[in-house]
């Protein structure tokens, strides 16, 4: 019997899929019986994320995001969707008095006019199916909390909470879900970069009740259970993937 | 750059913490009381914005005065 939470015979694009949480979402899907398309700007490293999804029939698109024309030339190249799992973004440390115009744009084309612009285009352009499902990588910052430095980035995680809620309410007359995963920390090649120091980071880890971030793969498991038909009567809702952390 | 200057804007992260009490061999963390995660930020991101160059809190890990952080600035200017 083929069991609810599959995504067999779903086509399911993937953006930000060529690393951490997009990545591993892709693979997730995959696992799950999906057909992925799988987009992001690094071409190598999405070759790598194509080459880890198991079975037949993925494909991948290079598009940026941030670019309005590079979104419009990447919906001509999709067939029609039964889901979405919007992963590309970026974050930053920068308290509010140091920020700057940039910043704002940065971050706001990358985290949220990205995603808000995307969703219209498959919206307008009829690119999903009927009772399709449109998951949004969302955070518990700028939604349930904020971290030192992170005021814009949390008004962008803000931005997509407040868009599903109409966006959810416009397109259920067709079935289509749209719903935001709120994960914590997630160990991800962004934690790289970070300009938190590795102790830093394990004390933080300290704070979670699970006493650890999250896996990638984690938010993968969350995609692929909003993608399915288990969760067929669930939109408009914030999915919190947090390790307990808000309890506190 | 000057170390004049930067211990200036180094201080001027602080509210609390009068400008004469930073001098270059002042080890910051010890001895100035309003220092904090939220200090230490600020000074990274000042770094950033009026010396052009990017710190992490590792960077500073092992530095103890402002002069240790000035000299890792200058470093990598």
């Amino acid at each position: 019997m083929r069991s609810i939470f599959s995504l067999t015979g779903k086509t399911i694009l993937i953006t930000g899929a060529s690393s951490g949480i997009g990545k591993a979402v892709a693979q997730q899907c995959a696992v799950a019986g999906a057909t992925c398309i799988i987009t992001a700007r690094n071409k190598s490293r999405l070759k790598h994320t194509l080459d880890s999804l198991e079975g037949e029939g993925h494909q991948m698109v290079i598009a940026d995001l941030v670019d309005l024309s590079s979104i419009e030339r990447l919906s001509s190249e999709l067939p029609k969707l039964n889901g979405v799992v919007c992963c590309a973004g970026v974050v930053e440390t920068k308290m509010l008095k140091f920020s700057e115009d940039d910043d704002l744009q940065q971050l706001f084309y990358t985290n949220a006019f990205s995603v808000i612009r995307l969703v219209r285009i498959l919206v307008q352009q009829k690119l999903l199916h009927k009772e399709s499902s449109i998951v949004i990588i969302s955070s518990i910052s700028g939604v349930k909390c904020g971290y030192l430095g992170g005021s814009i980035y949390g008004a962008t995680k803000g931005a997509l909470e407040g868009f599903i809620k109409a966006t959810a309410l416009e397109l259920a007359p067709q079935k289509i879900r749209v719903n935001t995963i709120a994960p914590g920390m997630i160990e991800t090649p962004l934690l790289d970069d970070s300009i938190i120091d590795a102790d830093q980071l394990e004390a933080d880890k300290l704070r979670y009740p699970m006493k650890r971030y999250g896996l990638p793969g984690e938010v993968g498991y969350a995609a692929v259970y909003l993608l399915s038909d288990a969760s067929c009567w669930i939109t408009g809702i914030s999915l919190l993937l947090d390790g307990g952390y808000t309890l506190n | 750059m000057e170390i004049n200057e930067f211990i200036k804007d180094f201080a001027d992260q602080f509210d609390e913490t009068e400008l004469d009490e930073f001098k270059p061999e002042t080890n910051y963390r010890d001895d100035i009381d309003e220092w904090s995660s939220l200090t230490g930020l600020a000074i990274l991101n000042m770094i950033d914005k009026k010396y052009g160059v990017k710190l992490t809190a590792t960077d500073i890990k092992d530095t103890k005065t402002i002069k240790d952080v000035y000299n890792l600035i200058v470093s990598k200017k």
